[in-house]
């Protein structure tokens, strides 16, 4: 035979039990994976923790004190993603003064992963948003906002994918409806597009082409509304692949996530924190080797 | 020899796809908490050492003194118009009539605005910046709608029913004994329902705000696009001297 060919196929087959072996040890060292979802929304340019006399807060929050936490929570699970749902801008003077250089610069140095856009996101225009970007270290994810004809174009991302402990993480941005909520001189041509349809586009996309393996939206519709307006609860039962909800906009304080059954009648998560950095959430999601498990289901501990 | 090879590779492959399917996977177990960031949790060292002086610039710029005011004006001193509700009013008269005017050519005829808008006193003494970030924290700005007269008699009426000391400026209300029959002045004139008015109020309530459901019935809207925030402090730095008091803008004949 020609030694040459013999030599190729030999050192195929050394890489493979080489690549082979070190999946079979891995696999027998870490039967279980462990991600750490962290999350925020409807910060509102709160940095500094409430004064002490404050009415309804006294003496909570404060970016300095999420640091520490997030950190500590890190150390512990270092395959934890910082995530935020939106209106990190507006509602102290921080905003006015600094236009959101200060809140873009803290979530780097918090090291935040991925945000979505709230409508406040927009109160100093698609021109004041694209000249905080630079400011922003983590990736700012929207789905259903057409930039095309704005100068954001091209610094968004409908969805990213995080890979963490060889777990794939897909995590795509959802918007509410600026019309209406902000002055059309300030989002300009921003188009909007139907949530429930993308969504439904981009989680197949993401668990069956990319093979995530969990998908997470970040949403600022708003946790729910007494009238038919898009809301979280209504778009986690017309999903299929979505296995939790982060929202925001409507400052939903719960107490813990709630669970909603989707499309297929599988039960998923949807959590809202607040506001202004009072709370952080956290879902610890954890993943097995045990074949039989899957038949048990999914336990959820809220 | 090839052959044999090629089922190796093949072989080993498998081995390795098996060992694969029993890599953790399968999503088993989620758990939810919510953490509250309570006084608690230590502080972290440098991103308090960054945002020290942004925060000393803020304060250094909201506690500039820009004005003095003599005595109190409250929200509070009064039934149907309190003394701060009757400057904020009046403010957004004189800020805004003069930008209205230049633009459109006309001038506003009275202001409305909400009671609850207004989210501090000014206490006698010392007027800041943060003053006007105290009384008005929120980002609403000047607008000024056109009201047919038929659309301000709802809101005259809603003015009655509520009972409440929403700042007004322009207009005069004198109510009959029981609330019954009213006397109504535009700019000293007596309100004619058959005119056209032009209003200045905040976008907030011109968006549905505070239930003030008259201003849907609007047949233009003009932004002044002027924040209110913004004319307080401007007012408060051309005036020096702040005094403002309740007066019979809204009241109940004896």
């Amino acid at each position: 035979m020609n030694r040459r060919k013999f030599l190729s196929n030999s050192s195929a087959s050394a890489a493979y039990l080489g690549l082979s072996g070190l999946t079979l040890n891995s696999c027998f060292k870490n039967s279980q994976k462990h991600i750490t979802i962290l999350h925020t929304n409807d910060v509102h340019s709160h940095i500094d923790a409430f004064p002490k006399n404050h009415e309804s807060y006294p003496n909570l929050g404060g970016l300095s004190r999420r640091a520490t936490l997030v950190e500590n929570i890190r150390k512990e699970n270092p395959n934890t993603l910082l995530l935020d749902a939106g209106d990190i801008f507006q509602g102290t003077p921080y905003f006015n003064f600094f236009g959101g250089e200060m809140e873009f610069k803290l979530m780097s140095m918090l090291k935040y992963d991925a945000a979505t856009l709230g409508n406040h996101d927009f109160d100093n225009g698609v021109d004041g948003l694209l000249a905080q970007i630079p400011n922003a270290k983590f990736d700012l994810l929207s789905a259903n906002y057409d930039f095309t004809n704005t100068v954001l174009n091209g610094y968004t991302k409908p969805y990213n994918i995080y890979t963490l402990n060889n777990l794939k993480i897909g995590i795509y941005g959802i918007g509410i409806e600026l019309k209406g909520l902000v002055t059309k001189k300030l989002y300009k041509e921003t188009k909007y597009i139907n949530p429930f349809e993308i969504a439904s586009d981009i989680e197949k996309e993401l668990k069956l082409e990319k093979k995530c393996d969990l998908v997470i939206c970040l949403s600022h519709l708003g946790y729910d509304y007494e009238t038919n307006k898009p809301s979280d609860l209504q778009l986690a039962t017309k999903t299929e692949y979505t296995d939790l909800i982060i929202g925001g906009h409507t400052h939903t304080f719960l107490d813990k996530p709630t669970i909603v059954k989707n499309k297929n009648g599988k039960e998923i998560l949807v959590n809202q924190v607040g506001c202004y950095g009072l709370n952080l959430g956290r879902i610890d999601f954890y993943f097995d080797n045990n074949k039989n498990i899957s038949s048990k289901g999914v336990s959820i501990t809220v | 020899m090839v052959l044999k090879i090629k089922h190796y590779v093949t072989f080993v492959t498998f081995a390795f796809l098996a060992s694969c399917s029993t890599e953790p996977k399968t999503l088993t177990k989620i758990q939810g908490k919510l953490i509250s960031v309570s006084p608690e949790v230590t502080e972290n060292d440098s991103i308090n050492t960054f945002i020290s002086p942004f925060r000393s610039k803020i304060e250094s710029e909201l506690n500039k003194i820009i004005a003095y005011a003599p005595e109190n004006i409250t929200k509070t001193d009064g039934k149907y118009n309190t003394s701060l509700g009757n400057l904020m009013a009046k403010i957004v008269y004189e800020e805004a009539n003069p930008v209205y005017k230049f633009r459109t050519n006309n001038e506003i005829d009275f202001v409305l605005l909400n009671h609850g808008g207004i989210r501090a006193n000014i206490s006698k003494g010392n007027i800041t910046v943060n003053t006007a970030y105290e009384i008005m924290p929120f980002e609403n700005s000047i607008t000024v709608i056109k009201l047919k007269g038929s659309t301000v008699n709802k809101l005259i009426k809603f003015l009655i029913e509520a009972k409440k000391p929403h700042p007004i400026y322009g207009i005069q209300i004198a109510l009959g004994k029981n609330s019954k029959k009213s006397t109504v002045l535009i700019q000293n004139k007596p309100f004619d329902e058959n005119k056209i008015y032009n209003i200045a109020t905040s976008n907030y309530l011109v968006n549905g705000g505070d239930n003030m459901s008259f201003f849907d019935e609007k047949t233009e809207t003009i932004d002044i696009e002027y924040k209110i925030r913004n004319a307080i402090i401007y007012h408060f730095k051309k005036y020096d001297t702040i005094v403002s008091k309740t007066d019979d803008r809204f009241y109940t004949l004896k």
